[in-house]
């Protein structure tokens, strides 16, 4: 919308907004995230919800503990190869639009327990990703410029055309397949369908 | 508390037949432990808790070991006759060690305010004779600490009520804390690998590069 036209009609006491930015602004400012704590990490997002540190003044007033009440799982903590099929299955069961932060190292990549005999490398291996943020454990501020990161994202999602949000395009999955316990990993180890290996050109 | 080898004999006395060894600690720690025979530990476990002077009635730490088969050598001087002069020579002799499985129980005493007293139980093998008795009936905090044992090492503990995995899966196979678990080749990239993560880096460039 024409900038001009937007401040003459504000003087004159007139507010105008597309539907997109009402949209958006509802959506961005009531974020409800699932009470989703699995190590380290979940000490720090609780230190983010409390006094000094409040997330609820961005709108994350009520953890849900239900995945079908929530749209944002902030993952907190190393994710073990046991515990992944069930972050997959929450995930699913949260309803579209849904968001995911990735909190911590150990969410993002392993972390310091990277070599571990039952530590996932990353949880993006399996699900789509919005935020990442490094820290071990992250500083509460973090967490909060975490969610204003995502904050931002949402806000330039459009409603139509190529960067609309996933729950308004039919083609886009919003449920990924659970991995199941094999062996001695899980199978599949990652979902090609999210997550590719790093590739290194190597010096031979 | 009174030292272990006077603890030792009183255990002997008290229980005929049990076949008890003071392992020396020669580290900074100088927690020396006792060793006990798999037959007789639960009757010398009974004894440790219930006894007046001793009670360790709490277990804060079970854990495990795994002794693989190790190499002894011994330099020994002996005497050989070569071309009609004796002379001293030094022959080193090889023992194998036969490796096995073992269970570390760390006891305090929560009445009588002391400790720690180490305990140790040793299994016959690393491979077919691989069972202990659990000591869960006399301290129940072992409950836990036997099936991480079970899941990581691989001891079945007799008597134990609930003896399943913990930590890994069900449906996991081996046991990923002895030293010769094969970990399944998921190497990733990382920007500054050295030590056992270089190794593994190698290997696994190496067997990417073969296929």
């Amino acid at each position: 919308m024409d900038e001009g036209l937007r401040g003459e009609l504000s003087r004159q006491g007139v507010f105008t907004a597309t539907l997109e930015e009402l949209y958006n602004w509802g959506r961005r400012n009531s974020i409800w995230p699932l009470q989703f704590g699995l190590a380290c990490c979940a000490i720090e997002m609780i230190a983010t919800t409390m006094a000094r540190y409040d997330l609820a003044r961005f709108g994350a007033e009520v953890f849900r503990p239900s995945p079908r009440q929530a749209d944002l799982m902030i993952v907190s903590g190393t994710v073990t190869r046991k515990m992944a099929p069930q972050v997959v299955r929450l995930y699913n069961q949260m309803p579209e639009p849904k968001y995911v932060i990735a909190m911590g190292a150990c969410a993002i990549s392993g972390g310091p327990f990277k070599q571990g005999y039952n530590v996932l490398k990353g949880i993006d291996r399996y699900i789509p990703v919005d935020v990442y943020l490094p820290g071990c454990p992250p500083r509460p501020e973090a967490l909060l410029h975490a969610f204003m990161t995502l904050q931002r994202r949402i806000d330039q999602q459009q409603l139509t055309g190529r960067n609309r949000p996933r729950h308004l395009d039919p083609d886009a999955p919003g449920e990924f397949p659970v991995p199941q316990y094999g062996a001695h990993d899980l199978e599949p180890p990652m979902n090609p369908d999210v997550w590719h290996p790093p590739s290194v050109a190597r010096q031979s | 508390m009174e030292s272990l080898d006077q603890i030792k004999t009183r255990v002997e006395t008290t229980i005929p037949g049990a076949r008890l060894e003071v392992i020396p600690n020669d580290s900074p720690a100088q927690q020396p432990s006792l060793l006990v025979d798999p037959e007789h530990a639960l009757a010398v476990a009974k004894f440790l808790r219930d006894d007046a002077r001793l009670c360790l009635d709490y277990a804060s730490n079970v854990t495990g070991v795994d002794w693989s088969d190790t190499v002894l050598k011994e330099k020994v001087k002996v005497k050989k006759v070569i071309k009609g002069i004796e002379r001293e020579l030094e022959q080193i002799t090889e023992t194998v060690r036969p490796g096995c499985l073992e269970a570390v129980y760390h006891l305090y005493s929560m009445t009588l305010k002391h400790g720690p007293m180490v305990l140790r139980m040793r299994t016959r093998n690393r491979s077919d004779q691989n069972r202990l008795p659990s000591l869960t009936p006399i301290w129940r905090g072992a409950e836990f600490q036997e099936r991480e044992i079970y899941d990581l090492f691989g001891i079945v503990f007799t008597g134990h009520s609930d003896l399943r995995r913990i930590l890994m899966w069900d449906g996991f196979q081996h046991h990923p804390m002895r030293k010769d678990y094969v970990e399944p080749d998921d190497y990733e990239y990382e920007p500054t690998a050295h030590d056992e993560v270089l190794e593994k880096a190698k290997r696994h460039q190496a067997r990417e590069a073969g296929t």
